[in-house]
């Protein structure tokens, strides 16, 4: 640049005034609100704005509500007799609908523990005090998502076969066992089947890493199928509860539901995705990039519309899939791709030193992700995960579209009920529905940035 | 990855298959799968306690109580116009009654097979009284509300064209609720679609005295429930229930008189009812599978007069619904 | 990774080895890549059974055939005779109208809301706090469900529109004069009011009717004339960019440019008399007719997008201009700089590297979400194709790979413009 840069004050100019300090009333008005005249300019723009927004919004759902009633006439301004505000009893009157859809009535009491029960176990995982974390992070995730599926949909789910029935070895198996509640055909052929793919294991970890390698193996096997032994008797035996199909789930039971099981399944799915993303294995690197960001790439609905409407062409002739699964399965796969992506951030944020550390005292891959890199790294994107899951959370109100009446679904349905139908019903139950997924929404995201700022001060020490 | 994948094909193969007949699967199910609207008084619509009833309820019910004797052994699918199709081809639903055209593409390039004609219909239109309108010859520039995925949604482009009109938007929506709470709220001056169906919705608004029916019908809507291709049984036992419905009110078979009847001495009576011939078994049913039929639902005629007929809200005549030996053209094909 | 044999108690001896992370790598990618096959080979043939079982057609064939169904907004013409090709192009270019109206309109006003967030002043800074924290905490959904079904139905009819313009201004404030004992005030602005004549722009459940303009004869030169103006204020722009660098003087480029541009195009006009004229909507029979008319399926879609979007891009603008150090405005002030070339020259352009990244994905995210207009029954590609063209031909496969395939090809497309023009922002270190 030459000297001639106007933007360069020719002279010398006096040193400004120190700051003046803004405690005290008058100062703090004067620095915060009345300073200059585009200051009081923007403070009355401000105030006028308050003005025409709070004042109505108070009137209308607090003033001029009307709070009680059976029907319409109760909200028709012609019948009242006064400018007629929010109409609650519509909200009364859908409330059921709004909270469990078609659920059978006798059967809600299923829902309210399930309900309670994800909050009993919620709580002491989301507050920092309470001990016993881990045990509570495997109850929350591992348990409750069997218990709360087997109480919801009644169980009892009678299993055919497994691994060899499929392969057509049915005949092999005992048809009747009376007096006994479990499928006994799909049991007998879960242990054989278990029993041949630990022997399989072993005799392929012997040929090709040697006698010591068949214990680890066999435990392998066992690690993965006696975990689902236990899910699939939970799903299997009968507990006498009336069975309660999909589609008669709705309203903020279908928005839980969609949540929970998006996260509980993103999560570990994520992080498969996001070591696959990071993997030296070229093939494995390459699928897991494919797959983040082809989902990633493309709306939400449309991966709805996918799972619903071109997978049943996918699958074998014969084969269905429940409808809500389906858009579950639909989920499973947006809400992994954006799982990964947030693991993958803490992956990058550990230090090398720390993967070189894990190698230099002996660890291989599975036990140095397992014990030093996943621990830190997850610890460092926990606030990356509640804000993901803020997101998915607002993404359930999509299976809309694809007919599963979540709780923006149903509050839909509730307007076209005729009896119902007055010029405020709609802003009532915008109202309610909106309330309801802020108070939500809002309650996760001040979590996330206090659990932000906690694990900020830990790392500063 | 790889875990994703081994975990993807352990969940396939617990999901199980099973390559039977519609019939063994419905037998062995125990309840059929009929697919019907998401509530269309007259139709299919819940009532106060919250069962289905309706037309195309009852028709789902005849097919039931043909196979189980049991007319409540049907599990309803609420679909919307525009998952019918495909509920229907992933086998999620067994039949699909429900309100559906007879089209060429649906029975061809779409793979269904349709059983018949239960309820002949036509596009009509729907309007507020306040507009005044004689006929739809006056709907010059209007604005046009219609559901997405119908045949309703082709014909009215065609029927502007022909008379030489223009309207002014066709705005198509998603469901039917969306399309009538966009035409109650103003969007639009017409809400067109079958006129049944009109005289559904009629009753849904929050005044039905504002609106009227505009009397022209601008297109043939055979309506009737249909079933996929591949399973020629099937198609058999659905379009036979159908046929035997109109066969008994035919021949004066009610549900009050069905028990009198199979002691009738006329050979044809005798045939429907299975105390002569095993007709019923040519679908994998039993002889008497008519009785069941109209001791649980009533022949055609009953039918129609419980759901649509003058007495009820709806209050439609019979006009082309009529047997054939009524003036109307529904034929029921005879049973030897 | 010589590490791992050295915990190998067989040390030295070659054999096949589990530890031996190039065998690992080889056994991993043989079995994935014979999964993968088995996985592809059999939702292929399942798809093949499927299809040919039930006797749909297969193929793009369709996309000649014959549409047969009207489409409410059509930015090039289509009317029902004309094939699902064409609709597929009505579609997208509606998806890509709505996604770049709305990319502006969320850039502009999450600008202003991001430094209304950093203002001083606490009343307007409470407002943008209140704004980001409503909007970013309700679904997009329900956003757009909102603006439709509750605010935008609730507008008059029709025959109650609300006229926009200078005369039911006029008209208001002279009846309102006259209401309060002002008459002598109130009664000519009424009567200036009623010679101006009927209102040109309309409002109403319908939409929002605007005049056509319709251009005659000679109008090709007006457009030149845009372009030549066009063309003059980028060289006039580079010219004092230049010039700025090499001496620092600086050159009125914005009002030069607005100038131009709106005087070339005039005097054309005038040149060949001005062969505009337009086309007015007016209401016949029950409803409006002529004139350019903005559908609110539209409207609904659009405001609930940017306002949703907004929200998101106020946060990242706040914290880019929090993550440019002080010592920069300070050294900027220093130097002598006033307010406004502090923040266009210096705060800004180190912001911008921040906020580029993250707003890339915000744009990305708009675009996506506009295929929620479905749900209201705005004719995006969505509605269109993966909704009505779907249920009248059944072939979804074909139809659901075409529509994700644009919206990736869109996602590409972004992200490459915007690398190229993170890399032009990055830092150029020593």
């Amino acid at each position: 640049m030459t000297s001639e840069t106007i933007f360069v004050s020719s002279t010398f100019r006096e040193p400004e005034p120190p700051p003046v300090s803004d405690r005290g009333p008058v100062r703090w008005v004067r620095a915060h609100l009345l300073g200059t005249v585009p200051q009081v300019l923007l403070t009355l723009f401000g105030l006028w704005l308050l003005y025409v927004v709070v004042p109505p919004l108070v009137q209308f759902f607090l003033v001029d509500a009307v709070w009680s009633g059976t029907n319409r006439t109760a909200c028709l301004p012609a019948d009242v007799g006064h400018p007629v505000g929010a109409c609650w009893p519509f909200i009364w009157a859908k409330i059921n609908q709004l909270i469990y859809g078609f659920y059978p009535a006798g059967e809600r009491w299923r829902v309210n523990v399930v309900y309670a029960l994800g909050a009993l176990l919620l709580l002491p995982l989301v507050l920092q005090q309470v001990p016993y974390k881990r045990l509570n992070a495997i109850a929350f995730f591992g348990v409750y998502p069997v218990v709360a599926f087997v109480l919801l949909t009644g169980g009892n789910f009678q299993l055919r076969h497994f691994l060899l029935g499929y392969l057509g070895f049915d005949a092999l198996f005992p048809r009747v066992a009376p007096g006994v509640s479990v499928s006994w055909v799909f049991w007998t052929d879960y242990v054989l089947s278990s029993v041949l793919l630990a022997a399989l294991a072993g005799g392929i970890a012997r040929v090709v890493a040697g006698p010591d390698a068949v214990r680890g193996a066999v435990r392998t096997v066992a690690t993965i199928m006696v975990p689902l032994a236990l899910v699939l008797l939970a799903v299997d035996v009968n507990f006498g509860l009336e069975p309660v199909e999909t589609r008669l789930w709705g309203g903020l039971l279908v928005t839980l539901v969609i949540a929970v099981s998006g996260i509980t399944v993103s999560l570990p799915f994520g992080i498969l995705l996001a070591l696959g993303r990071r993997s030296s294995v070229p093939l494995v690197k390459i699928c897991s990039i494919l797959f983040i960001e082809f989902w990633r790439g493309v709306p939400v609905i449309t991966v709805l519309f996918f799972a619903t409407y071109m997978l049943p062409l996918f699958l074998p002739d014969g084969m269905t899939i429940d409808g809500l699964l389906r858009a579950l399965v639909g989920v499973a796969l947006f809400a992994s791709a954006y799982m990964a992506e947030v693991v993958r951030g803490g992956l990058q944020a550990i230090p090398k030193g720390q993967y070189e550390g894990a190698m230099a005292v002996g660890l291989r891959y599975g036990p140095m992700m397992r014990l030093v890199v996943l621990p830190q790294a997850l610890k460092l994107v926990i606030p990356g995960i509640v804000n993901n899951f803020i997101g998915l959370f607002k993404d359930t109100t999509l299976v809309l579209i694809v007919s599963i009446f979540d709780l923006l679904g149903a509050m839909r349905a509730a307007f076209t009920d005729p009896n119902w139908a007055t010029p405020t019903t709609l802003f009532t139950g915008f109202g309610f529905a909106g309330l309801i997924y802020f108070v939500f929404c809002f309650g996760m995201s001040r979590y996330s940035m206090a659990l932000e700022k906690r694990l900020d001060r830990a790392q500063r020490h | 990855m790889k875990r994703i994948l081994l975990a993807a094909a352990g969940l396939l193969s617990l999901v199980g298959v099973a390559h039977a007949s519609t019939l063994d699967e419905v037998k062995a199910r125990g309840a059929l799968n009929c697919g019907v609207s998401q509530g269309l008084p007259g139709f299919s619509s819940p009532n106060d306690k919250n069962e289905w009833t309706g037309f195309d309820v009852d028709f789902c019910r005849a097919v039931a109580a043909a196979i189980f004797n049991d007319p409540t052994k049907v599990k309803f699918t609420p679909l919307s116009a525009k998952d019918r199709f495909t509920a229907l081809t992933s086998g999620a639903i067994d039949l699909l009654s429900r309100n559906t055209t007879w089209t060429m593409s649906r029975d061809t390039t779409l793979g269904f097979n349709f059983a018949g004609v239960t309820y002949y219909d036509g596009q009509g239109f729907l309007v507020r009284k306040s507009l005044g309108l004689k006929g739809s010859k006056e709907l010059e520039g209007a604005s046009i509300c219609v559901q997405t995925g119908t045949s309703n949604e082709l014909n009215v482009g065609d029927y502007f064209r022909a008379n030489n009109m223009k309207y002014r938007e066709v705005i198509a929506f998603a469901t039917l609720d969306e399309t009538v709470k966009a035409y109650e709220s103003g969007r639009c001056d017409v809400f067109t679609s079958d006129k049944s169906q009109l005289a559904a919705v009629r009753l849904k608004l929050t005044n039905p005295a504002d609106h009227v029916l505009l009397p022209e019908t601008i297109s043939k809507e055979p309506l009737g429930p249909l079933v996929r291709h591949g399973d020629d049984q099937w198609f058999d036992l659905v379009k036979w229930t159908y046929f035997a419905l109109l066969d008994a009110e035919e021949l004066g078979v009610t549900s009050k008189n069905v028990g009198e009847m199979v002691n009738s001495a006329n050979p044809e009576v005798k045939r429907l009812l299975g105390t002569d011939g095993k007709y019923g078994e040519g679908i994998g049913l039993t002889a008497d599978w008519v009785v069941r039929i109209v001791k649980a639902t009533g022949n055609y005629g009953e039918i129609y007069d419980r759901n649509v007929g003058p007495s009820t809200p709806l209050g439609i005549e019979r006009g082309l619904n009529n047997l054939w030996n009524h003036g109307g053209i529904q034929y029921g094909m005879p049973v030897r | 990774m010589s590490d791992a044999r050295l915990s190998d108690p067989a040390l030295g001896r070659r054999r096949w080895s589990w530890t031996d992370p190039k065998l690992r790598s080889s056994v991993i990618q043989i079995v994935l890549g014979l999964v993968l096959v088995w996985l592809v080979w059999s939702f292929y043939a399942n798809a093949q059974g499927n299809l040919s079982r039930l006797g749909i057609a297969s193929g793009f064939g369709f996309l000649e055939d014959r549409a047969g169904f009207a489409i409410s907004q059509t930015l090039i013409p289509y009317n029902e005779n004309m094939s699902y090709g064409r609709a597929f192009l009505v579609g997208l270019l509606n998806t890509l109208l709505v996604a770049f109206l709305g990319v502006i309109l969320a850039t502009i006003l999450g600008f202003l809301v991001g430094v209304a967030r950093l203002s001083k002043n606490v009343v307007i800074k409470a407002l943008a706090s209140a704004y980001v924290e409503v909007t970013r905490n309700l679904p997009p959904l329900f956003q757009i469900l909102f603006w439709y079904l509750a605010v935008l139905a609730a507008l008059p009819t029709p025959r109650q529109s609300w006229g926009v313009g200078l005369q039911p201004l006029f008209g208001a404030l002279g009846s309102g004069l006259s209401a309060i004992g002002l008459g002598f005030l109130g009664a000519p602005l009424s009567a200036f009011a009623a010679d101006l004549g009927a209102p040109a722009v309309f409002i109403n459940n319908r939409g929002l009717m605007m005049p056509k303009p319709i251009f005659g004869e000679g109008s090709g030169l007006i457009l030149a004339a845009l372009v030549l103006a066009l063309v003059v204020s980028f060289l006039i722009a580079r010219w004092a960019r230049k010039r700025r660098e090499a001496t620092g003087a600086q050159f009125p480029v914005f009002w030069s440019s607005l100038g131009l541009i709106i005087v070339l195009p005039l005097i054309a006009a005038a040149l060949v008399g001005f062969p505009v004229h337009m086309d007015v909507p007016h209401l016949r029979g029950f409803n409006f007719q002529g004139g350019l008319s903005v559908i609110p399926e539209f409207v609904a879609l659009l405001l609930a997008l940017s306002t949703y979007t907004a929200g998101f891009i106020a946060e990242i603008v706040r914290s880019g201009i929090l993550a440019v150090s002080k010592g920069q405005s300070e050294a900027a002030h220093s130097l002598g700089l006033r307010t406004g070339p502090t923040l266009r020259l210096v705060i800004i352009p180190q912001a911008m590297r921040v906020i580029v990244p993250p707003l890339t994905s915000q744009y990305l995210n708009l675009t996506k979400n506009s295929s929620l207009g479905v749900a209201v029954g705005y004719p995006d590609l969505f509605a269109i194709f993966a909704g009505t063209t779907l249920n009248q031909t059944g072939q979804a496969i074909e139809i659901i790979a075409m529509t994700m395939a644009v919206y990736l090809a869109i996602s590409i497309v972004t992200s490459l413009i915007m690398g190229w023009y993170n890399k032009r922002v990055a830092l150029v270190e020593r």
